[in-house]
């Protein structure tokens, strides 16, 4: 039974890095209606800057969180304003193929710089009792920051006017620019937000295991998943597809297979848009 | 018209010289062998490009599962002749229609999704690909992989490489029959206005899985080429990064026509083996190059020589009296 | 004169908005119905409707006695009704000549290996296919136009060409979503008179239109939608004195 619970709880913990990229992911998408493929590239760029960060340059783990957040809101200004920006009002699909060259070429860079898996040490190397068991501190840290997150995202929405203004671009994007409102501008933001996002996931999850070139693309194929079966552009949806599938994968692994992990959430993909092409929340067929 | 298509068979013509000539010439150095190695690569890799064209330049749909299906063709073959004892000319049609029906059942439900869903739908079904065979020893040989005893007659460099010539000829005379009938019309139909073909009585859904069943076939070829020049497989040819490279061979050289692929493949895979020494690095160029067609040439280069072409023609002729014989 | 069109009681919902509710009309074989009311009246979602890319949430539509409702498109044009859309469809990169003969395919029967093989029938099929396109390009005037992208020809032209690729497939019923949209007073004339030619050679016609005058002289009965509703349906002369449809139209009718 407390084996049991003991996944649930790693279950959640995973969730909480899906959920923090499929938000991101259905910002861009929602409100910008970009399909950002190489979101999972800008993750994995963010835990190598914590590596370099914490570990080459020696900079505090809790400094260096603020830092990476910085430096991938930067680079995903950086990346709309040149890689997406000139494709809005072409056909979806070409924006997609942008992000591949996107993720192909940050990928083999990395790869090409250092191929080999690095790891950064926990910052808090102690365990935590839980509900009557141990669990190593960082996936509290991990759980517990993820909610600050989504409460932080709660209060910028409804309470700032950019956030106001931005949740009115999710909902009407024409009416939206005719009251005023810069489009480039809330681009830009929305982009940064995500990729901050993004940072914070990479690095509470990056102590956990080890950081690799490849990492991005399982991520962002799983984040698209739970964008796709959450429903295009909700982010309810979002969030409790997330955790869904952190549960599915860590219930998965701990009870049907380890070595094929990874493969769960293409496969429960390819069955739900069989069944539904709306996914389960969304009205927008995929 | 007949005089523009006069035009394009003449080039065609020479290339195929040339290409029929090369080996000729390349034989007698051991840096022309090593070439001629690398260009029956890269010829098999245009009959992957050109497969994937049909679906993607053809009937507009961005399929990114033809890693898994050019790694299906070729394990497909090996595991026929050399486990199964299947004789090889026969596995080799066998491997094409297996490789066809496997994607017309992928393609049942991930027809159901369009654009950028339907590609990364596509991409899932390549991941799964390629996690099983990295996985299941039993299937895919582990890291020794799996081999195949190519039959006698193709045992030389020289025998494979007009092999694989053969068979590219043979995939473009057949897309060519079909792009230039009225189910190849059917197809661009479905990509220049799918409301408007659906709304002049053509299934969507059944011409983009037709066109998508008969594209996984020629993968399926590609990668039976594939395992046939180099007598053993592993599980790297299921990769997803091979559809990644297909979209940029077939982008690059021009969606929607028939030599656009084969000129993006052969030229790229080329271009990557002469610069083998930047190691990764060489994929960094290739990626930004993708974003850059896609952004100022995303008709490729190839596309946009034939529109350098037609708007030259529509400055010159002001009217164009009606024809014998719509062309097709 | 039978009734090739029964639209039964249709409606449809968006959301909480009802676009189109409880419409009931019938069109007669050989004749041509207008359809016009305000903007919003629900006159294009009718025809989505009878198109088959929308679902009506009530109601049936029957072509020929025939209940076609929520049938998709492509078997609602195989089953013989054809239409053209508000903003002009065309396949726009593609040759003129090509457009039309995709709308014919559907009633050609070759498949894949009748044209990897060059059999008889894909031969036979081909010429019927250029024969065909030759008719319709005399037909709507589009000779000219012959091999240039269907998007370089000019406007009043595209609408002639989005009617001749409806009209390929031998269409018993013809639905024209504002066929003169955007087109000027003298090309309309021409594209009136390719409809008048259109209904002479034994197809029924629907026609959405919002330019009073020329309805008037073309069509055989009215059916004015306000709002989703039908608030009049019968010959021009009567539609237009009547009281709902001139406050519906503030007077506008010339009769």
């Amino acid at each position: 039974m407390s084996f049991f619970v003991n996944q649930v709880i790693i279950g959640i913990q995973l969730g909480s890095q899906y959920m923090m990229m499929a938000l991101g992911l259905t910002l861009i998408f929602g409100i910008l209606d970009i399909s950002h493929f190489a979101h999972g590239h800008i993750y994995m760029v963010g835990a190598y800057i914590l590596y370099t960060l914490s570990v080459l340059l020696g900079i505090n783990y809790w400094l260096a969180l603020p830092l990476c957040m910085a430096v991938l809101a930067v680079a995903g200004i950086l990346v709309e304003r040149l890689v997406y920006r000139p494709l809005r009002g072409t056909p979806a699909i070409n924006t997609f193929i942008a992000a591949i060259g996107l993720l192909l070429a940050i990928e083999t860079l990395v790869r090409g710089i250092k191929k080999d898996a690095v790891r950064v040490p926990v910052p808090v190397d102690r365990s935590v009792s839980v509900l009557g068991m141990s669990l190593e501190a960082q996936r509290v840290i991990v759980i517990v920051g993820a909610l600050l997150i989504l409460l932080f995202l709660q209060w910028f929405i409804k309470r700032t006017r950019l956030g106001i203004a931005i949740e009115a671009m999710a909902q009407d994007r024409e009416g939206a620019s005719l009251v005023g409102i810069n489009v480039n501008r809330i681009s830009a933001l929305t982009f940064a937000i995500a990729s901050a996002l993004a940072g914070v996931a990479a690095v509470l999850m990056a102590p956990l295991g080890s950081i690799t070139p490849e990492m991005g693309s399982l991520l962002i194929l799983k984040a698209f998943v739970i964008v796709v079966i959450g429903g295009l552009g909700s982010i309810k949806g979002a969030i409790a597809g997330g955790y869904l599938l952190g549960l599915i994968e860590a219930l998965g692994v701990a009870y049907i297979s380890s070595t094929y992990k990874d493969v769960f959430a293409f496969a429960l993909l390819i069955v739900i848009l069989a069944v539904r092409p709306t996914g389960l929340f969304g009205e927008r067929a995929a | 018209m007949k005089g523009k298509l006069n035009y394009n068979l003449v080039v065609a013509l020479v290339l195929l010289v040339v290409a029929a000539l090369l080996p000729l010439f390349l034989q007698r150095t051991s840096g022309g062998k090593y070439n001629m190695i690398v260009l029956t690569y890269a010829m098999i890799w245009a009959v992957a490009a050109s497969s994937l064209n049909l679906v993607l330049g053809y009937t507009g749909q961005a399929c990114l599962a033809h890693g898994a299906f050019v790694g299906i063709g070729a394990y497909s073959l090996a595991i026929m002749v050399d486990r199964v004892g299947i004789n090889y000319w026969l596995a080799l049609p066998l491997t094409c229609l297996l490789t066809a029906l496997i994607g017309c059942l992928i393609g049942l439900p991930s027809f159901r999704t369009r654009g950028p869903y339907f590609a990364i739908v596509t991409l899932c079904f390549n991941v799964i690909v390629y996690a099983i065979f990295e996985n299941w020893t039993w299937l895919s040989g582990g890291y020794a992989g799996q081999p195949l005893t190519v039959p006698a007659v193709l045992s030389g460099r020289l025998a494979r490489y007009y092999f694989v010539l053969a068979f590219l000829v043979l995939t473009l005379l057949v897309l060519r029959q079909i792009v230039k009938s009225i189910v190849g019309a059917s197809f661009l139909s479905i990509l220049s206005n799918e409301g408007l073909s659906e709304a002049v009585g053509i299934s969507a859904f059944r011409y983009k899985l037709l066109s998508f069943t008969v594209s996984c076939f020629l993968a399926g070829l590609a990668g039976a080429l594939f395992a046939t020049a180099s007598g053993r497989v592993d599980s790297s040819i299921t990769s997803y990064l091979h559809s990644f490279y297909l979209l940029i061979y077939v982008l690059i050289g021009g969606v929607a026509t028939l030599a656009g692929p084969v000129l993006g493949a052969v030229g790229l895979y080329f271009l990557l083996d002469r610069i083998k020494g930047l190691g990764e690095f060489r994929y960094v160029g290739f990626g930004i190059l993708l974003i850059l067609i896609i952004i100022y040439f995303p008709r490729g280069l190839v596309g946009g020589v034939n529109q350098l072409r037609e708007w030259m023609k529509e400055r010159r002729s002001t009217k164009t009296s009606p024809r014998e014989e719509v062309a097709g | 004169m039978s009734v090739i069109l029964e639209v039964d009681g249709v409606t449809k919902r968006f959301g909480g908005l009802v676009a189109v509710n409880k419409v009931d009309f019938t069109v007669e074989e050989g004749s041509i119905l207008g359809l016009i009311g305000p903007n919003g009246a629900g006159k294009s979602t009718l025809f989505h409707l009878i198109g088959g890319t929308y679902k009506p949430d009530e109601g049936r539509i029957r072509l020929d006695g025939k209940d076609i409702t929520g049938w998709p498109p492509h078997r609602v044009a195989r089953e013989g009704i054809a239409r053209t859309f508000q903003t002009t469809a065309l396949f726009e990169e593609l040759p003129v000549y090509l457009n039309l003969a995709i709308g014919y395919r559907m009633k050609t029967r070759s498949h894949l290996f009748d044209v990897l093989f060059r059999t008889p029938r894909a031969r036979r099929e081909q010429k019927e296919i250029t024969q065909r396109v030759m008719e319709m390009l005399a037909f709507t005037g589009l000779g000219e136009y012959f091999d240039r992208p269907a998007g370089s020809i000019p406007q009043e032209a595209q609408k002639r060409l989005a009617i001749g690729i409806a009209l390929m497939g031998r269409p018993r019923l013809l639905l024209l979503d504002e066929p003169t949209g955007g087109v000027g007073p003298e090309e309309t004339g021409r594209i009136i008179e390719l409809i008048r030619k259109v209904r002479d050679s034994g197809v029924t016609v629907c026609i959405i239109e919002h330019k009073m005058k020329m309805v008037m002289g073309l069509v055989d009965r009215l059916v004015v939608l306000n709002f989703g509703v039908k608030i009049a349906d019968g010959p021009p002369q009567e539609v237009c004195s009547d009281p709902a449809v001139i406050e519906a139209y503030l007077g506008e009718c010339i009769a």
